[in-house]
C-alpha cells in the first residue's frame, strides 16, 4: 500500500481572532481547523516505525495511529484511540507545550514544522463535543479491541470506594480512569466549580470554560461524583474520609496554588496583586462581567506583569484585555523565558511589551497607597546555575522606573500545605510537595496516594494528568491486592 | 444548595441568618469563618460564623448590610438556599490557657465575638464582655451576651444608653479597676481593634484580633487577604483570621480594605436596580 504523505513543509496554518480584535475581547484566540485543514495536516505524519512522538507524550497517546485515521477521514475512529489514553483531549490540544513534547520529537520536525498534533487533537475532541452519541459509540467499540478494554471489563472493582481531593487535570484524570474500571470515585472540590487551575487559572481566551465543562460532564457520565466546596483538611481530614466515609484509597491533587512573593519593598501597595488574583477574579469569579456579576477587578491603564512563565504570559494578556498597556518583566533573556513559545509570540502580536533582563527592586507608591512606578534594576546574564540557565547578576548603578498604576506578581507557586498540616504521618518535602513514589503515586500512608503539582511543584497540566493517571493505576494495584 | 432555615433584622444594622450545613455545624469552632456565594453571579464573601447548632445540622451567620451580596442576603427569606456555603475556614481562636479574659466587640463585631465569649463562659474561664454600638437602637445580642459574661459593659458612641464612649474606654476603666486580664480579644472595625490594642500593649496583656480582608478563594490561593504581620506577610484566610494584635500593622489594612471603593459602590446600585 503506498500511501502519499503529505510533505508540505510547514504546518497547514490555523485561523486565529485578529490581534487587535482579540486584544479587547475573551473569546478563543485559535479558531481550530476544519476538516478538509485537518485531513491535510494528518496527512503529514509519515508513519515513521520509531514514533519519538508516543514516548514524548505523559500520557502515551497513540499518536502515529490516530492521524492514520484521522488522514483517512475517520474523525471518530481517530477521536477513540486519543481519548483512550487521554481523558482530557480537548483541554491538552490547547494548553499542552507540544513543543517540548510530541512535536518536539517528531520526525517531520528535523526538516520543517512538526505535524500539528496538538492542533489535530484539538479538532478530534472539538469534533466529539458537538457530536456526543457517535464519538460515545466509537469510543465504546475502541476500547473493546483493546487488551486494556477487556481488562477493565473483567475487572469488578465496583465494591471499592475512592475518594480523590482536588478537581485539577490530575484528579480528573484520574477519576476517569478508575471509572472506567468500576471504581465509585467521590471528587472533592473546595471551590465551587469543577477543574481546578482549568478554570481558576487558565483564562478563557485560551481555554474557554464551557469547554472544560463539557469535558468534565464527559467524566460525570462515567459515574463520578463532584462534592463541591469541600475544603478536605477542614471541613474533612484524609483520615475521616477512611475512617468515617468509608473510602478505601485517597487521592491528593491539589495542586500548588500558593502564590509566592518578591519580597519586595511596596509589594502591598494598592494595585498590586499576585496573578492568582487577577486570574481568580476574572476566570473563576467572571470579573470581566462585572457588574453583571458581582466580583470586581482592579485594571490600571499601565501594568507591570513580573515574571516570564506560562502564569505571566496569561496575567498580561488578561490586563491587556480589561484595558491596561502592559510590560512584562523578566530577570533573565527571551531564551530563558520558561513560557511556550505560543503564548509569548501571541502576547507579541497583542501588543505587550517585554523588558527582558530586568528585576524590579522595589514599588513605589503615591500618598494614597497606591502603586505609581516600578523601580527595576538591568540585569546580565553570567553563568549556569543548577536549572542549567545562565544566572542573572545585577548590573550596578543602573536602577531605573517604570511608571505603572498595576502591578501583577507572576513568578510561581507553591503547594498548599493544608493537607500536609492536618495528616498526620504524610510526607512532605521541606519545599512543601508530598513525597511520592512517581510509578505508582503512592505516599507515606498506604491507601493515600498523590499526584501532579501537590507532589511535583508547579508543572504543566499534561504532567499532573500523566501523575493522574499513573497513581489510577497504583491505586487498582493497592485495592487488589488486599 | 444551602438552604436559609431563618431569618431575622436584629437591628437596622444587623441581620441574621440560620443556614443549613450540617457538615459545617458540625466542625465549626469560635473564631472560624465561612465563603458564601448566593447565585451564579454573586461573588464570594467571608462570614464569621456566630453560632452553629450541629444536631440540627445549621451554622448562624449573622452580618451587616454594607455591600451588594450582603444587601442581596438581607432580602433573602426562609426557604430561599444559598448556592455555596465553603468552610469552615480559617484557624480556631486560641482561648486555651486564659484564666480571666475580655472579650470586646465593636457593632457587628459584638455579633462576630459570641462564640468566644460563650466558649470561655462554658469553659469555666471568667469573661467580661465589652460591647460598642453607634446608639442605643442597634445594641444586639444583649440578653445572649448576659448570659456568658461576667460582667457585661454596653458603651455607645453617642450616649444614648447613658454609657458614652469607644469600647476601648470600657476596658481601660476595668484595668485602672485593677482586673487583671491575661486574654483580650477584640473583633470589629479595624480602627477599633488598633485602638484596643493600644491600650494593652504597654502592659503586656496577650491580645488577638480578628482580621477581615479582602478575599476571593478563602484557601490560601489568591493572596487578597494579605496582612502584614511583625513585619511579615500572612494569608488571613490560612494563618489567621486572628493575630496577635501587637504585631498588625493596621493601617495598610485599612488602606488595602479600601481598593474597590468605587468597584462596590458599583455593584451596590446594580444589586439595587435589579430590585433586589
Amino acid at each position: 500500500m503506498a500511501t502519499k504523505y503529505n510533505m508540505q513543509a510547514e504546518k497547514t496554518p490555523i485561523a486565529e481572532q485578529d490581534p487587535v480584535v482579540r486584544a479587547s475581547n475573551f473569546d478563543e484566540v485559535a479558531l481550530g481547523y476544519t476538516l478538509e485543514e485537518a485531513i491535510n495536516e494528518a496527512n503529514r505524519c509519515i508513519q515513521c516505525p520509531k514514533k519519538p512522538c508516543v514516548s514524548g507524550c505523559p500520557v502515551g497517546v497513540p499518536i502515529p495511529e490516530f492521524m492514520k485515521e484521522l488522514a483517512e477521514g475517520n474523525v471518530a475512529r481517530a477521536y477513540a484511540i486519543v481519548r483512550a489514553a487521554n481523558t482530557l483531549p480537548a483541554i491538552c490540544g490547547r494548553v499542552c507545550p507540544q513543543e517540548t513534547q510530541c512535536e518536539g520529537v517528531c520526525t517531520r520536525g528535523r526538516k520543517g514544522d512538526p505535524v500539528g498534533i496538538g492542533r489535530l487533537e484539538r479538532f478530534v475532541a472539538d469534533w466529539a463535543l458537538d457530536n456526543p452519541e457517535e464519538a460515545a459509540a466509537a469510543l465504546a467499540a475502541y476500547t473493546q479491541e483493546t487488551e486494556e478494554g477487556q481488562e477493565y471489563t473483567a475487572q469488578k472493582l465496583s465494591q471499592y470506594k475512592v475518594a480523590l481531593i482536588g478537581s485539577g487535570p490530575a484528579s480528573l484524570t484520574c477519576a476517569g480512569e478508575l471509572a472506567k474500571r468500576g471504581v465509585k470515585v467521590t471528587v472533592f472540590e473546595a471551590l465551587h466549580a469543577v477543574g481546578g487551575v482549568l478554570v481558576y487559572g487558565i483564562p478563557e481566551f485560551r481555554l474557554p470554560k464551557d469547554l472544560v465543562a463539557r469535558e468534565v460532564a464527559a467524566i460525570t457520565d462515567l459515574g463520578v461524583t463532584f462534592e463541591m466546596d469541600a475544603v478536605v483538611g477542614k471541613l474533612y481530614t484524609i483520615e475521616e474520609l477512611r475512617e468515617e466515609q468509608g473510602f478505601d484509597a485517597i487521592f491528593i491533587g491539589t495542586g500548588a496554588g500558593l502564590p509566592m512573593y518578591l519580597g519586595i519593598e511596596g509589594e502591598a501597595l494598592n494595585g498590586v496583586m499576585v496573578a492568582n488574583e487577577l486570574l481568580t477574579r476574572v476566570n473563576l469569579m467572571k470579573a470581566f462581567r462585572f457588574p453583571e456579576y458581582h466580583t470586581p477587578v482592579y485594571a490600571g491603564k499601565k501594568c507591570v506583569v513580573v515574571g516570564g512563565g506560562n502564569v505571566a504570559m496569561d496575567a498580561a494578556r488578561t490586563a491587556k484585555r480589561l484595558g491596561a498597556d502592559v510590560t512584562i518583566v523578566y530577570r533573565r533573556s527571551m531564551t530563558e523565558m520558561p513560557a511556550r513559545e505560543e503564548e509569548i509570540h501571541h502576547a507579541e502580536e497583542e501588543g505587550i511589551h517585554f523588558n527582558i533582563l530586568t528585576n524590579p527592586v522595589r514599588a513605589l507608591g503615591n500618598d494614597e497607597g497606591w502603586i505609581e512606578g516600578l523601580e527595576c534594576v538591568r540585569m546580565e546574564l553570567g553563568e549556569p546555575d543548577e536549572s542549567g540557565r545562565r544566572r542573572p547578576v545585577e548590573i550596578e548603578g543602573s536602577n531605573f522606573v517604570i511608571d505603572c498604576d498595576m502591578l501583577v506578581v507572576a513568578i510561581g507557586s507553591r503547594t498548599n500545605p493544608l493537607i500536609g498540616n492536618t495528616t498526620e504521618g504524610l510526607e512532605v518535602t521541606k519545599r512543601g510537595p508530598i513525597v511520592v513514589d512517581e510509578a505508582t503515586g503512592a505516599t507515606s500512608l498506604p491507601g493515600v496516594f498523590a499526584g501532579g503539582d501537590v507532589a511535583t511543584g508547579a508543572a504543566t497540566v499534561i504532567l499532573a494528568m500523566g501523575a493522574g493517571k499513573a497513581a489510577a493505576k497504583g491505586i487498582v494495584d493497592y485495592l487488589l491486592q488486599d | 444548595m444551602y438552604p436559609i432555615v431563618e431569618t431575622e433584622a436584629l437591628s437596622s444594622a444587623a441581620h441574621k441568618l440560620v443556614v443549613s450545613a450540617p457538615a459545617i455545624a458540625k466542625k465549626v469552632l469560635p473564631g472560624q469563618f465561612i465563603m458564601l456565594r448566593i447565585d451564579e453571579e454573586g461573588e464570594r464573601i467571608p462570614l464569621t460564623v456566630n453560632d452553629s447548632d450541629p444536631e440540627a445540622g445549621t451554622i448562624t451567620l449573622i452580618f451587616q448590610p454594607v455591600g451588594a451580596t450582603t444587601m442581596q442576603l438581607e432580602t433573602m427569606k426562609a426557604g430561599e438556599a444559598l448556592l455555596d456555603v465553603v468552610g469552615p475556614l480559617g484557624n480556631p481562636t486560641e482561648l486555651e490557657g486564659a484564666t480571666r479574659a475580655c472579650v470586646i466587640g465593636g457593632g457587628l463585631g459584638a455579633a462576630i465575638a459570641y462564640p468566644q465569649a460563650k466558649w470561655l463562659h462554658e469553659h469555666g474561664i471568667s469573661v467580661d464582655v465589652i460591647v460598642g454600638f453607634r446608639s442605643k437602637d442597634i445594641i444586639i445580642l444583649e440578653d445572649e451576651f448576659k448570659a456568658v459574661a461576667d460582667n457585661l459593659i454596653i458603651m455607645t458612641d453617642d450616649g444614648s444608653n447613658g454609657n458614652q464612649g469607644f469600647v476601648n474606654v470600657g476596658l481601660q476603666k476595668q484595668i485602672d479597676a485593677g482586673v487583671d486580664y491575661d486574654l483580650v480579644l477584640a473583633i470589629g472595625p479595624v480602627i477599633m481593634m488598633k485602638t484596643v490594642a493600644e491600650v494593652t500593649r504597654p502592659l503586656g496583656i496577650k491580645t488577638l484580633v480578628s482580621l477581615n480582608p479582602i478575599m476571593i478563594d478563602g484557601t490560601g490561593m489568591c493572596g487578597g487577604c494579605r496582612v502584614k504581620v511583625g513585619g511579615e506577610y500572612k494569608h488571613a484566610c490560612v494563618d489567621g483570621p486572628d493575630f496577635d494584635g501587637h504585631q498588625v500593622d493596621y493601617d495598610e489594612v485599612m488602606r488595602r480594605n479600601r481598593q474597590f471603593t468605587t468597584q462596590e459602590a458599583q455593584a451596590r446600585d446594580h444589586v439595587c436596580k435589579l430590585g433586589r
